[in-house]
């Protein structure tokens, strides 16, 4: 279908006073060397305008979740207002243009990533449910006894728990790449750990707590030199760099709207097409079927195989004008103003006495995303106290226990970037963290003899 | 609400000039308190004669409000006799997660000073982890005296 024949809804139409026509364009990555207009940028974003505690909102905690352009807010109204209706069955007109606005966004999707097709692109809640619908289905009729499933140190809990439930029911070994004191990986360690007996590896793209770029292509290879799948938790990677699964060439890619300016409840699934065609599907209900008998049913096609049941239309429809946010800026663009802004907070937030900074030292090396620890002060301490300056900032575990075992501590203070973030803001934050230290400086946590 | 209500200067004193912080040399009872999502942690020690607390100290690591809270917990209950702890326990508790009221708690105002944290929920648990530890601790305690009067008594 042509892309030409899509309706427009009216979220695509554009707005008087945004920043970014639309609809979506057709193109590269951006000119990296072309830096972004944050300015304009900010005036997309209406939640930047608030104060939180009568200071303005300094928003760093993207990596949790991103906030919200304009046009997305809008494109949910545009759908709840104007064309409102269930998909795929319907004869009306609303069922078929909101038909063709979730379709479209699936296409867009596609073409986000540098899929073969939208068949390829399936609909989840989250990134969570995406890597779960692959151990629930690939993984339980793929991994037997003694197999192996590789993941590293760094991963999320959403990347570790189903696929210790997979080790456990199918009597398969979970092995872990462990990751060096700069929170880089192995890459011989690595490929010492991919046997024969290696059914999937499954690794983060970027680390949600070191920042950590990993080297997903080559450990791709690795995988398939020995058989092995390769799925990649695209979370923190596609919201902030080029990220396209053909020159990675791994098999699965997952990753969540609301990371990149979308709404919540939307994740993406990609993966092959072939492997896609030969999994069962996930849930069993309405739309994943082609016909019902009393027995047994046979399946839809993909992508609609794992979509079961009413999908989150409305949600999707506002992802796909996150998509041409992030499209019209260039992907290219947006990690070269990241790079910038993590590395003048490296310097900056790296020079305040009793800082110690987790993860790669340089800022091409690493996300928007810097963790940190002070002194001996709890970084529920930290987070509190800069939130009374306004700066938003994550504090705790990231959902990452194995990685901070592994870096021996129980928590960490996290400022993470995206495209609105200043170095303005990196000021306030790094002010918030002296006035942090004065504030708690003292004997606490300390070995006190008695 | 102003960042003063949680951080009050005598939580601050207690955290950076923590009181009863160390170990005992004889303790009779030992617990650890832990909250697994932010990674506080309250070890306490004990030491009882004749149904009171005759001496506590505490170790661990975490956020200023569970480290005060144990600083000023110990500071409290020592030398007090166990009906005087339970019922300050029940009257803490009363002030965290009941009505807020501090008045059983007269005469213990640093503990009152904690009455702010209640308007931060995440942080309640972080006030209430010593007393936690300390509830087990004198729980163990009782449970081997019943038990080693049992064993007199037969």
């Amino acid at each position: 279908m042509s892309e030409n024949l899509t309706p427009q809804p009216p979220s695509l139409k554009g707005r008087e006073g945004s920043t970014f026509p639309l609809p979506f364009r057709e193109g590269g990555q951006g000119d990296r060397s072309i830096p972004l207009d944050v300015e304009a940028i900010r005036r997309d974003f209406p939640i930047l305008e608030r104060q939180v505690h009568g200071k303005p909102l300094v928003y760093l905690d993207n990596a949790a979740t991103s906030q919200k352009p304009h046009q997305v807010i809008q494109a949910l109204v545009d759908y709840y207002q104007g064309y409102n209706a269930n998909i795929h069955r319907g004869v009306h007109a609303l069922a078929e243009e909101a038909t063709e606005a979730y379709e479209g966004v699936r296409r867009k999707t596609a073409r986000f990533i540098g899929a073969d097709g939208p068949q390829e692109v399936l609909f989840t809640r989250n990134t969570t449910e995406a890597i779960n619908l692959i151990a629930y289905t690939w993984a339980r009729d793929t991994v037997a006894e003694g197999d192996e499933i590789v993941i590293t140190t760094m991963e999320h809990h959403s990347n570790i728990v189903p696929w210790q439930w997979v080790a456990q029911q199918r009597g398969a070994r979970l092995k872990y790449a462990e990751f060096g004191p700069d929170g880089t990986l192995d890459l011989d360690q690595v490929a010492r750990l991919i046997t024969p007996r290696t059914k999937l590896v499954s690794m983060v793209h970027m680390s949600n707590v070191l920042g950590t770029i990993n080297p997903v292509a080559e450990v791709a290879r690795l995988a398939h030199a020995q058989g092995a799948l390769m799925l990649v938790d695209g979370a923190q990677s596609v919201p902030h760099l080029p990220v396209d699964v053909g020159a990675i060439e791994c098999d699965f890619l997952a990753f969540s709207a609301h990371k990149m300016m979308g709404p919540t409840g939307v994740g993406v699934l990609w993966g092959r097409r072939a492997l896609l065609e030969g999994m069962r599907p996930f849930l069993g209900g309405g739309e994943m079927i082609e016909q019902v008998g009393r027995d047994s049913s046979t399946y839809n096609v993909l992508p609609w195989k794992y979509e079961a049941g009413t999908p989150n239309i409305a949600d999707v429809v506002a992802f796909g004008a996150a998509l041409d946010y992030l499209a019209t800026l260039g992907m290219e663009r947006v990690r070269a103003h990241e790079i910038e802004l993590v590395d003048y907070a490296l310097e900056q937030v790296g020079s305040i006495p009793g800082v110690q900074i987790y993860g790669p030292p340089q800022a091409e090396r690493r996300g928007g995303v810097v963790s940190f620890g002070l002194d001996d002060i709890h970084p529920h301490d930290i987070g509190q106290v800069v939130d009374y300056q306004g700066v938003a900032i994550r504090a705790g575990h990231h959902c990452c226990q194995v990685l901070m075992k592994a870096l021996g501590i129980s928590g960490t203070a996290r400022a993470s970037f995206y495209v609105y973030n200043t170095p303005r803001e990196v000021d306030v934050l790094v002010r918030a963290l002296i006035g942090a230290k004065e504030m708690f400086s003292g004997k606490a946590n300390g070995s006190v003899a008695r | 609400m102003s960042l003063d209500d949680l951080y009050k200067e005598t939580i601050l004193d207690h955290y950076q000039e923590p009181r009863n912080r160390g170990q005992l040399v004889d303790p009779d009872v030992a617990t650890r308190g832990h909250n697994p999502l932010c990674g506080d942690e309250v070890q306490l020690q004990v030491q009882l004669a004749d149904d009171a607390i005759r001496d506590i100290a505490f170790g661990g690591r975490g956020c200023s409000i569970s480290q005060a809270s144990a600083s000023m917990m110990t500071e409290s209950v020592k030398g007090e006799p166990l009906a005087e702890v339970d019922r300050l326990m029940a009257a803490f508790k009363e002030m965290m997660v009941g009505s807020g009221s501090t008045d059983g708690l007269d005469g213990h105002e640093d503990l009152e000073a904690l009455q702010g944290v209640k308007r931060f929920p995440v942080r309640v648990k972080c006030a209430l982890l010593p007393w936690t530890a300390l509830a087990e601790a004198l729980e163990i305690w009782r449970r081997a005296a019943r038990a080693s009067l049992d064993h007199k008594e037969s």
